[in-house]
């Protein structure tokens, strides 16, 4: 499913400091820490402060978690509660 | 249609504390009598290809270029390049406006296939996109078109509709007048009932098609705190974007000439009493084929057009280079009128519009070119492009709009062979003010034509069957033994014969 070396480039979009933008960063990063330990970087982008910045990834629900990289482009929104879905949703588990 | 009509002028004593945003379309205004609730919602509904897009778009386009007020307009379905191109055909230039931030464009694009959800989510996204916007260009007015797409693009209805809910109360915070778009579903005025969260106006789009002739029509289901008309009003999309034709029925109080103007036959002014007709009047021309109807209607244009009077000939037989040519042959040159824009000719089939389509035209250019006189030549041509009794309705309608306005109509009435002289097969005489039958016998082996006058409201006039000639200087009217006519008016079994 996913290589040693890939590289994970990851995108969180939230608006301030709502729960649910909170939930859905702790949850990333703790799935992140275990799947995908020392390749990959999370950038948070909060709307609140950039409103401009939704239009380049169509973000309309908060928060959208879109991955980068590796291609192709996927997005999860929510918080990220189930972390079953949470991998089968990145692609890394594959579909059961 | 067959709802009472509210005339207009008796609605006028709503609360005066409604707010109203101008929404700029033509008819649209009386109707809402001021325009759409100000930063409150309007729901505009109706089937796919109904013009709600249109509309919303010409209410922002025009809030901007006309009223300073900017506007937001945001897509769920067609690109910001597609709508500029929609609206480019209507003369609207979406790319300038902006460029000079005036109008902010957002195509919020949904792709169900690349998301996945998981667990607890909201619409803020949405929201602060909008705001963003809204700020950008200081709107006042907004426009979501189609909000209901999001529908397609997440799972979760229960908080899709929690988000809607809220965002339409957060429009109102915002104070924004809004036009929010929905498609027409089977059992509501939308798919997703948005009638429930938007309560202010609703506003439903219909485009229907009967007898293979299409026409658009626009109800006000709903205008909360305000009074508006309530019918079906038929509405036309052209190259200036929405028209709404408001059908009020005129109440008959309409002022009232005592002037009188020339019919162009100085002895068919005899017959009248001796003066022609009175300006402002319904002239009813009609006859079989052939008697001479149109060149009785030139003469009239002619005439109009001599005493330095605008006057429309709406043409639905003949081109307008035919018409000229044709009525030159009998002395009538309408070349210098129509080059110094005293006489402009429209002609088109009725058959190509649907009836509504029609008479919103007929409205648009009549109050645009402003003529005293308006020649229809003929009406019967009406009643082949819907049914009789719409056709009737509709022409009923459109003498009131010209009797309003001051205009002296002319129609002319081709009587079918068969059906009796003195019907209209589309019943239109009794708002008729003056009616002349031309008709044709036969006299010593041969064709002769004759003209008389069935009835003349509020003026003596001749009771004789004239005969006259069709020639290279016009109508010509035998001499009459009558003249002042007024001596055999309204007698019947008239002694003199011509």
């Amino acid at each position: 499913m996913t290589t040693a070396n890939e590289r994970w480039d990851l995108r969180l979009y939230t608006a301030g400091q709502s729960p649910k933008s909170l939930a859905a960063l702790s949850n990333l990063k703790r799935i992140c820490d275990e799947h995908l330990a020392g390749r990959y970087s999370i950038e948070v982008i909060d709307l609140m402060k950039n409103p401009r910045l939704a239009k380049d990834d169509e973000i309309v629900a908060i928060p959208t978690l879109v991955r980068k990289l590796p291609a192709p482009l996927r997005k999860v929104i929510g918080d990220l509660s189930n972390e079953e879905r949470a991998l089968v949703g990145l692609q890394l588990r594959p579909h059961k | 249609m067959g709802k009472p009509e509210r005339p207009i002028a008796a609605a006028k004593s709503s609360a005066p504390s409604l707010r109203k945003a101008r929404t700029g379309i033509d008819g649209l205004d009386q109707i809402t009598e001021g325009g759409l609730p100000q930063g409150r919602p309007t729901l505009v509904c109706g089937g796919p290809g109904c013009g709600k897009t249109l509309l919303a778009m010409e209410f922002l386009i025009r809030g901007a270029m006309q009223f300073g007020e900017p506007g937001v307009f945001m897509t769920f379905e067609e690109t910001g390049e597609e709508l500029a191109q929609n609206v480019r055909s209507l003369g609207f230039d979406l790319d300038a406006l902006v460029a000079q931030k005036k109008i902010a464009l957002d195509h919020v694009r949904v792709e169900p296939a690349e998301i996945e959800e998981n667990g607890e989510y909201d619409l803020e996204g949405l929201f602060l996109r909008l705001g963003y916007a809204i700020d950008s260009v200081g709107a006042k007015r907004v426009v979501l078109d189609t909000v209901e797409a999001l529908f397609g693009g997440f799972t979760n209805e229960a908080i899709l509709r929690a988000e809607l809910r809220r965002l339409f109360r957060w429009l109102k915070d915002r104070g924004v007048t809004a036009v929010i778009t929905g498609e027409r579903g089977d059992q509501s005025y939308t798919r997703q009932g948005l009638e429930e969260y938007v309560s202010d106006c609703v506003i439903l789009l219909d485009h229907r098609v009967n007898e293979q002739v299409s026409t658009r029509r626009l109800r006000i289901v709903k205008y909360r705190g305000s009074t508006h008309g309530t019918s079906e009003y038929p509405f036309l999309i052209d190259a200036k974007g929405i028209s709404v034709l408001p059908v009020t029925s005129l109440p008959l109080d309409h002022e009232v000439s005592d002037e009188r103007v020339s019919s162009g036959i100085p002895r068919l002014d005899a017959m009248l009493g001796g003066a022609g007709y009175y300006r402002g009047s319904s002239i009813l021309v009609s006859g079989t084929a052939g008697t001479g109807k149109t060149t009785v209607a030139a003469s009239f244009a002619h005439e109009a057009a001599k005493r330095g009077e605008r006057c429309l000939v709406l043409a639905f037989e003949e081109s307008p280079k035919q018409l000229v040519r044709n009525m030159r042959t009998v002395g009538l040159d309408l070349e210098p009128y129509l080059r110094k824009d005293l006489l402009r000719i429209h002609a088109s089939r009725p058959t190509f519009h649907g009836l509504e389509m029609h008479l919103v035209q007929i409205h648009k250019i009549v109050t645009e070119f402003d003529p005293a006189a308006v020649i229809i030549d003929p009406v019967s041509n009406f009643s082949s492009s819907g049914s009789n009794a719409d056709a009737g309705l509709m022409l009923l309608r459109l003498i009131d709009f010209l009797k309003s306005r001051g205009i002296t109509a002319l129609l002319t009435h081709l009587t079918s062979g068969g059906s009796a002289m003195e019907a209209t097969d589309v019943g239109i005489s009794s708002i008729i003010d003056t009616w002349l039958l031309l008709r044709d016998f036969e006299r010593g082996g041969a064709r002769e034509r004759g003209l008389y006058v069935l009835k003349s409201r509020g003026m003596p006039h001749s009771n004789q069957v004239r005969p006259f000639l069709i020639t290279s200087e016009g109508i010509r009217l035998e001499e009459g033994a009558d003249a002042p006519a007024a001596r055999t008016h309204n007698r019947p079994g008239g002694r003199k014969q011509a």
